[in-house]
């Protein structure tokens, strides 16, 4: 079979996710459960979690996630990385055989942290290093890909429908603050493990529903960074802009999503708010190629928190509720009744409106 | 009749529905799709949250919906009659062409779009609360009314309404004063003949959904059509 990034197949698709703002954690099983009600609007080509919290006692480590293709990839990535990380552990990620999940390539995680001397030499902080690393790999070491690669965090995906992916990597073993899932539709590539979402760098997750037409637009820009979109779906890009964006050009949430999701100059023209209309002139003006057109409706995963976000015309669905502690996303309400019966204050944010959930510092 | 439907698929529930007598009540509904898809003469009452495109195709018959109705509902139906006692997802009465949705509470986006109309058969949408923007987008027939209750914001409904109108009629509960339209419709207050039709849509509001006929009554309506004088012709190509 051919892989994601050899060849293109000209999506629905399905996102869900739980925060507790309290920092509380709670086991992967809810979230799981949420992707039941919306089973229809994947294929069983993919699926997927982000979790947040879910490793405490290695906190201060990345916590790469990774596929092999056999064992002397492996060796070899070991070797590599041990020549510019410190590596505190290398385990293979425990997961549950089942009939619904097969061919899986080999699955492991390094918690690491990189050389002092090594970023010394590059004068590179810690995390553009890290983020260049896991390029780098993706890219040039045949047969390893790394899926995840943030600290105190973790995504977990498969080829198959997200209830087994949930029930395969066993994440009702796992506790975090902050969870996201995906199941997916794939509409332009054939569907391999690495291709599942959520889209990872460093803590930055991505869920998406949706299929964008900007993607050569976004894909030619943000390469010129560094990047390298090397599986042609398009989810992968909103992630590498998304990290261009906040953590190396320190731009908010909310004006990262006023970029991607840019109003129409009408829209903007119209604003009678002077400091909200010259801003939003500005971000446009600024970021044209990463205005991100097409539909879609993302969930995007950090420390700490999450932002929802619909393209500016709202050409998917997107629904949030609430409940104590918890706020909860999905691309039916159905699926957050799941995870919380008696779930209130379900709405639907307007086209390109963020919704933005952060846990005060120090209790996640 | 009450079906509990919790671990149905949607081909159960549907089959469920036809075996029922003239009225079902289905418990449990939690994101089923297509709920009683082309029905012609039941009265369904749903508890839960049903899927997507309830009623679609609907040909006759009623359904209630006790809370929220999610996206696409009553996609291209031909006729009867589905109430919602919440909101509504996006897409509501996509390409609809004959009978009525009244949704108590709110739309999402795109409610009304590409409506028709034929000789006897006239849609009618009724929005209690708030339309997302594109309301009505490509309306070729039909009536969409929206009343904007309890709407803390002055704009009913969000932006670009009535896109590509060149049919049928809207009815915004506003003096419209905050909505930008295209260049294509023409708005105007409604008449004596306008608000004694809308006055019959406000009552049936009231009866299902308990509210005031004159308290609604008491505000001025917008009656918004396609403007025949500045038709869509070369708005593309001029030449």
């Amino acid at each position: 079979m051919k892989k994601e990034g050899e060849t293109r197949i000209p999506s629905g698709c399905a996102i869900a996710a739980v925060i507790s703002k309290t920092g509380k954690l709670m086991t992967g099983q809810r979230i799981v459960k949420a992707m039941e009600p919306m089973h229809d609007r994947s294929n069983g080509l993919g699926g997927g979690f982000a979790a947040y919290g879910i490793y405490p006692e290695h906190r201060d480590f990345y916590a790469f996630h990774m596929f092999f293709d056999c064992r002397d990839t492996r060796k070899k990535c070991e070797a590599f990385l041990k020549e510019h990380f410190e590596v505190v552990k290398g385990e293979i990620i425990p997961t549950r055989k089942i009939p619904e999940i097969t061919d899986e390539p080999i699955i492991w995680r390094y918690f690491v942290t990189p050389l002092k001397s090594v970023l010394a030499d590059l004068q590179l902080d810690e995390k553009e290093f890290v983020a260049r690393t896991v390029v780098k790999i993706n890219n040039e070491l045949n047969g390893a890909y790394v899926f995840s690669s943030g600290k105190n965090m973790g995504t977990f995906k498969a080829v198959g429908f997200p209830e087994d992916v949930g029930r395969f990597y066993r994440l009702d073993e796992y506790e975090g603050y902050s969870w996201t899932a995906h199941g997916r539709y794939p509409t332009n590539t054939p569907g391999w493990w690495g291709g599942a979402h959520p889209f990872t760098l460093l803590d930055f997750s991505v869920v998406h529903n949706g299929e964008i037409s900007s993607y050569d637009a976004n894909r030619r820009f943000i390469e010129m960074f560094g990047y390298k979109c090397n599986l042609q779906t398009d989810t992968e890009v909103i992630t590498y802009i998304l990290d261009y964006l906040i953590r190396r050009q320190g731009l908010t949430l909310g004006e990262a999503a006023s970029v991607i999701a840019a109003p129409f100059w009408s829209t903007i023209d119209g604003k009678t708010d002077e400091y909200d209309k010259e801003k939003h002139n500005y971000l446009r003006t600024v970021f044209p190629s990463l205005l991100v057109t097409g539909p879609f409706s993302i969930v995007l995963g950090f420390d700490g928190g999450l932002m929802a976000l619909n393209d500016r015309l709202k050409l998917r669905s997107m629904v949030v509720g609430e409940k104590d502690d918890k706020v909860f996303i999905a691309s039916e309400e159905a699926a957050i009744r799941v995870m919380e019966p008696e779930a209130e204050n379900i709405w639907s944010p307007a086209g390109g409106e963020p919704v933005i959930v952060k846990i005060k510092e120090g209790d996640f | 009749m009450t079906t509990d439907t919790k671990l149905m698929e949607f081909p159960a529930i549907n089959e469920s529905i036809r075996k029922a007598g003239k009225s079902v009540t289905l418990s449990g509904v939690i994101g089923q799709r297509f709920i009683g898809a082309g029905m012609s003469d039941k009265i369904v009452t749903v508890n839960g949250v049903p899927g997507n495109a309830l009623g679609a195709y609907l040909n006759g018959g009623k359904i209630v919906v006790c809370g929220n109705a999610q996206d696409a509902v009553g996609d291209t139906m031909n006729d009867g009659k589905i109430i919602v006692h919440g909101n509504i997802g996006d897409a509501a009465g996509y390409a609809m062409r004959g009978g009525s949705i009244y949704v108590k509470g709110n739309a999402g986006y795109r409610a009304g779009i590409h409506m028709k109309a034929y000789k006897e058969k006239v849609p009618v949408m009724v929005i209690g609360g708030t339309a997302g923007s594109f309301l009505g987008e490509y309306q070729a027939g039909g009536v969409i009314v929206v009343l904007g209750l309890k709407s803390k914001d002055e704009r009913i409904v969000g932006n670009f309404p009535c896109t590509g109108m060149h049919g049928g009629r809207m009815i915004l509960r506003s003096d419209c004063r905050d909505i930008v339209f295209p260049a294509q419709v023409s708005k105007k207050p409604a008449t004596q003949k306008d608000l004694k039709e809308i006055k019959k849509y406000v009552t049936e509001y009231c009866r299902l959904f308990g509210d005031t006929v004159e308290g609604i009554m008491n505000s001025p309506f917008m009656i918004v059509t396609p403007n025949s004088k500045n038709p869509y012709k070369q708005l593309y190509v001029a030449n």
